[in-house]
């Protein structure tokens, strides 16, 4: 039983940061090209553009992040594995 | 394989266990605070270069707390430099042989989150008052009440959790390249490594001033146009 909840984990695992990055990927990407665009429309408001995308991309990664920690949590603090 | 989420204490210190991000954060503490005095022992008014050196630097984040909080920087300097200063060189401790950064536990991370979330509450009921800081919660409309309390604990946690992740797995996959490529084959992702560090440190200091911002208030100064003040999550 404890062997088949093991490769559960790990396929689980596997899965949370594979499908969780998928989102924040896309998200990502759409915030760099708008930020991209807007600095070459505007390049004198690039330091206010920036910082704000910085801020805006820790944010999107946050999501990503969260699945790392959930695949982490079922790899090496799993409650079902005695 | 070693779990990132627990720790070994390394001696004890009477009923207390030391563990080694522990006494990284030390050696790091020693280092920023030795390396401070020892550049402000003798400031002059015809500045020497490792005076213009530090000069430099604390204008840098005094503009950069300025353009986020739109207001004076001087009562924020200390808190939020500090933080900068301790998050970037804590991240860059991996660059030493052997040395894992302590923000690479949760625990460091913690510690600094609880840091920013009492100093938000703080400055929050310093400049606004009791009532008027237990007021903005009820902003924009007293529905909003629950939200803004589950906001606060919320941003922390993700505070928490961003820096960690960020950090823990940059040493993970660095660890797993190694044992599966060899030596010389980790070093650009060190090098990305780096460039995580600062960018972690940088957005760790700005959510930081952008919470006590909040807190403290617009004071009535004109709406910054380009600021991200609503970035709570």
């Amino acid at each position: 039983m404890n062997d088949l909840i093991q490769a559960v984990s790990i396929f689980s695992a596997a899965l949370a940061v594979g499908l969780g990055a998928i989102g924040p990927g896309l998200g990502e990407g759409r915030a760099v090209a708008s930020a991209m665009e807007a600095i070459a429309r505007q390049p004198e408001a690039a330091g206010t553009i920036s910082r704000t995308l910085f801020v805006g991309l820790a944010m999107i990664e946050t999501m990503a992040i969260y699945c790392l920690v959930v695949a982490l949590l079922v790899l090496f603090a799993n409650p079902f594995i005695k | 394989m070693k779990s990132p989420l627990t720790l070994e204490p390394l001696f004890h210190l009477g009923p207390v266990g030391i563990t080694s991000p522990v006494v990284v954060s030390w050696g790091v503490v020693a280092m920023l605070g030795g390396l401070s005095a020892l550049l402000t022992r003798r400031l002059s008014l015809i500045p020497s270069r490792s005076q213009e050196a530090l000069e430099l630097l604390v204008t840098t984040i005094d503009s950069q707390i300025r353009d986020t909080m739109q207001s004076d920087p001087a009562p924020f300097r200390a808190l939020i430099g500090s933080i900068f200063l301790f998050t970037l060189a804590s991240n860059w401790s991996s660059l030493l042989p052997g040395v894992e950064p302590p923000t690479a536990h949760i625990e460091t991370d913690a510690a600094m989150a609880l840091i920013v979330f009492v100093a938000t509450i703080a400055w929050g009921i310093r400049v606004r008052g009791l009532g008027g800081y237990l007021a903005t919660f009820a902003e924009p409309t007293w529905a909003m009440i629950p939200l803004n309390i589950v906001e606060q604990f919320t941003r922390t946690f993700s505070l928490i959790v961003r820096l960690f992740g960020n950090v823990m797995s940059g040493v993970f996959v660095i660890g797993i390249i190694l044992t599966l490529a060899g030596l010389i084959v980790p070093i650009p992702l060190m090098a990305l490594d780096l460039l995580t560090g600062t960018v972690q440190a940088y957005i760790f200091a700005v959510l930081a001033s952008v919470f006590i911002g909040a807190a403290v208030g617009e004071r009535g100064r004109p709406p910054p146009s380009g600021a991200p003040q609503g970035a709570t999550k």
